[in-house]
């Protein structure tokens, strides 16, 4: 048992299987699709309470998420803490702020990293809720379910990305690319 | 205790949300989802195991759910969708999809596994959600309800009964799997 819970990797069909029957689990004991991003407009209900009560009381972006510390918050939260011991436990846990790829094409500089992190960022935040949902919410638990919007949505993530990532980095699979 | 209990008891679902995350994040980790490096090899199509954790998370998922669901256990959640909102945010995601190089989900993963450029994007998602729902009341008038879609799931729209579009689609991501495992990915 230990050794498997300290391999560096898994399988990607255990893993999604594994991530399947979580699904099963939220939707029987809470009722409830298995999604990420609904945390994130949480947290940013929970900084506008902050700073004016009133105002973000009056949102109604917020009346349809409320700002509170609940089931879909604590999702996120867990899975920071889960993915620790999933690295503390194969000993791959180590902290940098520039991934390597990035270091290797850019610039190892903190800096660079930082900004670029920061407007990927909030393009997605925007982008997920904008969608209403992310890659967990409709990309898994959406399409599962034979959601409509979530297969069109799971399909504009991977334009969007397969294209930016292109001009980015450029198109490995074009020649010349 | 019954499925009623363990659903409307706040304080229980803090406690199963904190378990399942746990859960969540240690397959993202032990998965390698959670590396900026697989996330972008995915984007560049020359990694897969992006598409390899989904597509076996569908399977497995859509089986289980379909079948409690026949079963009266659960009841389906799908959100209305719409052009404007649909395909215009998905674009937009996948463009901070390919900047950032993590989700939502696995840059909370990538921040427990050591990535501090990870919660920097956390910080950007958030101004980004913060930022969208200061927009949310002009967007929704003006484009998130353009083109809103005909039915909420596959088989409304098709017409035909759940378990046919199961079946078709389970055999579609199995023979997905099995080509790009045939072609050495």
């Amino acid at each position: 048992m230990f050794t498997w819970l300290a391999m560096a990797k898994w399988s990607p069909y255990i893993v999604g299987a594994g991530i399947g029957v979580l699904v099963w689990v939220s939707f029987l004991l809470s009722d409830r699709p298995l999604g990420a991003s609904t945390a994130y407009a949480k947290t940013a209900g929970m900084v506008e309470l902050a700073v004016s009560r009133k105002k973000a009381a009056a949102m109604p972006y917020y009346r349809m998420f409320t700002p509170t510390v609940d089931w879909q918050w604590m999702i996120v939260v867990g899975i920071a803490v889960g993915a620790f011991l999933s690295a503390w436990l194969s000993g791959t846990f180590s902290v940098f702020v520039v991934p390597p790829l990035f270091a290797g094409i850019f610039s190892s500089d903190p800096p660079l990293r930082i900004v670029v992190a920061l407007i990927g960022g909030i393009l997605m935040g925007i982008g997920a809720r904008w969608a209403g949902g992310c890659t967990s919410g409709h990309g898994i638990s959406g399409t599962l379910q034979l959601s409509v919007a979530s297969w069109v949505a799971v399909v504009c993530f991977f334009v969007g990305g397969i294209l930016v990532a292109g001009l980015i980095f450029g198109f490995p699979f074009l020649p010349g690319g | 205790m019954s499925l009623d209990t363990i659903r409307s008891n706040a304080r229980l679902q803090i406690v199963l949300g904190l378990l399942i995350g746990i859960a969540f994040g240690f397959l993202l980790q032990k998965g390698g989802v959670t590396e900026y490096s697989v996330i972008i090899g995915q984007l560049l199509l020359t990694d897969f195991t992006v598409v390899k954790v989904m597509l076996s998370a569908i399977l497995v998922g859509m089986i289980g759910i379909h079948v409690m669901k026949a079963r009266g256990l659960v009841r389906l959640h799908c959100k209305a969708g719409s052009v404007g909102a649909t395909v215009v945010g998905g674009l937009i995601f996948g463009a901070g999809f390919a900047v950032l190089g993590y989700c939502p989900g696995t840059a909370a993963g990538a921040f427990g596994s050591g990535a501090l450029d990870a919660a920097v994007g956390i910080a950007g998602i958030v101004i980004g959600a913060g930022l969208f729902a200061r927009l949310f009341p002009y967007l929704e008038r003006v484009i998130l309800n353009r083109g809103i879609f005909p039915a909420e799931t596959v088989p409304e729209m098709l017409g035909v009964r759940p378990a046919w579009v199961v079946i078709v689609v389970s055999i579609l991501i199995v023979g997905v799997l099995a080509m790009l495992a045939g072609a050495g990915f």
